[in-house]
């Protein structure tokens, strides 16, 4: 029973991590209706800038906000630079230009930081401030930080003026313009935020699963497939697809072996998925005419 | 010079030119409708008014060019437009579909004020207010558009057909309503219509166009009065 709360409570951190990225892809899928493959990479990128920071003496939380504005302004440069020009582009263009930036991305970080694992600093203590053997304190910290950052952003989705233009925009670009909202602008802001809600992700995994150019290509998966399993329409859904895909690959490993963990957890995206298409929270758009 | 003056208006949708060299002008406070047939290039005018479609020639508004500037940048001169398929922000709901009517202003006391006025026009929206703007009927989209108009607190407003598709009772509530917000605020209207009773009625100058030409020009009740128009143009 112990062992069982232990891999779910573990699940739930790394969720949390998954649920990161699915909200990005959700984000970015929302605004221009494809994935990005290469938000996973641009989160690994993010990590390497704190840790070259850390590295040249800066504190950890200094490093962490830091590097979350330059995600952010990373993320509104691209959109600005590259996916404005392409709005109306096939959708070939777009896996292209995705498919280069994930490759500019890896290769640019293992060339400027090298291909070997590096530490990354957890910002928690060591020990666990009380008795526990459920939890270790990083996973604790690390579900902490990314459940503040989901809620501020679901606050600012739902409270502000801000957050209801840019739901507004990406479902409805046109109407969006005639109420006088720059689609251009918001569209490159949802870029930024997507950028840093990854850098977050990536920050926070980065002490798990080590420093290098190719971690995040895993938990993209996931990440995926919990955004599919949520619903792409639906950021929330996206989040609990996230948790939900964190939770189903321990639990598969202990019912089944690990061997096999990977194979399970695929098998209930794909059974969630036949009951419902658009995924658990998806919306089938409804719409009077 | 009028308050909104159109000269020699062009538009292209790719290769294609819709409108060849359109002319009209509006009074400041009046109506003015553009009537004609399906194709005949009404809504391209208005998109071309709002700067969505790639347009030549001049457009001014209250005594500056807005030709080739950005659809928020005029929408943020006081030009607001109801769309044709009414532009419903179908996701959110009819009271966020108001509040993002009034994105560009800053004052948000009057804001307040505005959606309570919005709402005394069209009682039906407060009822549904926090419903999914979606999930509104046809009618109740309308009035959801016009409201969002208002919300921007317009000195001109671009009407695409705003009869279409509702039951006739509707109809009339809707132009009575018009009638009042142009009358008692003052609003300048631009009104594209299929039914041209209604436009003439409610309208003080009318065009007609003609694949994408003005083909007549006169006030409302010299158009209507005309046999001929009435017959070959308006065919009833």
């Amino acid at each position: 029973m112990e062992h069982l709360i232990q891999q779910s409570l573990g699940g739930l951190a790394t969720g949390a991590i998954y649920a990161c990225i699915a909200l990005a892809v959700v984000m970015i899928y929302q605004a221009i209706d494809h994935f990005n493959f290469a938000q996973g990479e641009m989160a690994m990128f993010s990590a390497f800038i704190t840790w070259q920071m850390i590295d040249w003496g800066a504190n950890y939380w200094v490093a962490f906000f830091v590097c979350i504005i330059i995600s952010f302004m990373a993320g509104v440069a691209i959109e600005r630079i590259i996916f404005a020009p392409l709005r109306d582009a096939p959708i070939f263009t777009h896996i292209v230009v995705f498919i280069a930036l994930f490759q500019i991305f890896n290769a640019t970080a293992g060339f400027i930081w090298e291909f070997t694992i590096k530490e990354f600093p957890s910002p928690f203590p060591e020990r666990m401030p009380f008795e526990t053997t459920l939890i270790g304190p990083h996973d604790l910290g690390m579900m902490l930080v990314t459940l503040i950052m989901l809620a501020l952003i679901f606050l600012f989705f739902r409270f502000t003026p801000l957050g209801l233009a840019m739901r507004a925009a990406a479902a409805s670009p046109d109407s969006a313009r005639l109420v006088g909202i720059n689609v251009g602008w918001i569209l490159a802001l949802g870029w930024g935020l997507a950028a840093a809600i990854g850098a977050v992700g990536g920050m926070m995994i980065a002490p798990v699963v080590f420093l290098e150019p190719a971690m995040m290509v895993g938990i993209l998966l996931y990440g995926f497939a919990g955004a599919v399993v949520g619903g792409l329409t639906s950021p929330g859904g996206a989040v609990f697809g996230g948790f939900l895909m964190g939770v189903v690959e321990p639990l598969a490993g202990m019912a089944i072996g690990s061997e096999l963990k990977l194979t399970v957890a695929l098998v209930v995206i794909v059974t969630i998925l036949i009951f419902k298409p658009a995924g658990l929270f998806g919306r089938v758009v409804v719409q009077r005419v | 010079m009028a308050f909104l003056e159109v000269a020699n208006l062009e538009a292209f949708y790719g290769p294609i030119q819709a409108l060849h060299g359109v002319s009209f002008s509006l009074e400041k406070g009046g109506i003015t409708t553009i009537l004609g047939a399906n194709g005949a290039g009404k809504t391209t005018t208005l998109r071309s008014i709002c700067g969505m479609v790639k347009t030549g020639g001049q457009i001014n508004f209250d005594g500056a060019s807005i030709s080739g500037k950005a659809t928020e940048a005029i929408v943020r001169h006081g030009v607001a437009h109801v769309p044709e398929g009414r532009g419903t922000f179908v996701r959110v709901s009819a009271e966020e579909n108001l509040k993002l009517g009034a994105f560009s202003r800053r004052d948000a006391k009057a804001v307040a004020e505005d959606m309570e006025r919005v709402y005394g026009y069209f009682p039906r929206l407060k009822e549904r207010r926090n419903q999914q703007a979606g999930t509104l009927s046809g009618g109740e989209q309308q009035m959801l558009a016009v409201g969002r108009a208002l919300m921007l607190r317009p000195r001109l407003m671009l009407l695409d057909e705003p009869s279409f598709g509702l039951a006739p009772l509707l109809v009339q509530e809707l132009f009575e309503i018009l009638r009042v917000i142009n009358q008692e605020e003052g609003v300048s209207m631009l009104l594209v219509e299929q039914n041209a009773t209604l436009a003439l009625n409610l309208a003080d100058h009318a065009y007609l166009l003609e694949t994408g030409r003005v083909v007549i020009s006169g006030t409302a009740d010299e158009i209507s009065a005309d046999e001929t128009i009435r017959q070959s143009y308006l065919g009833y």
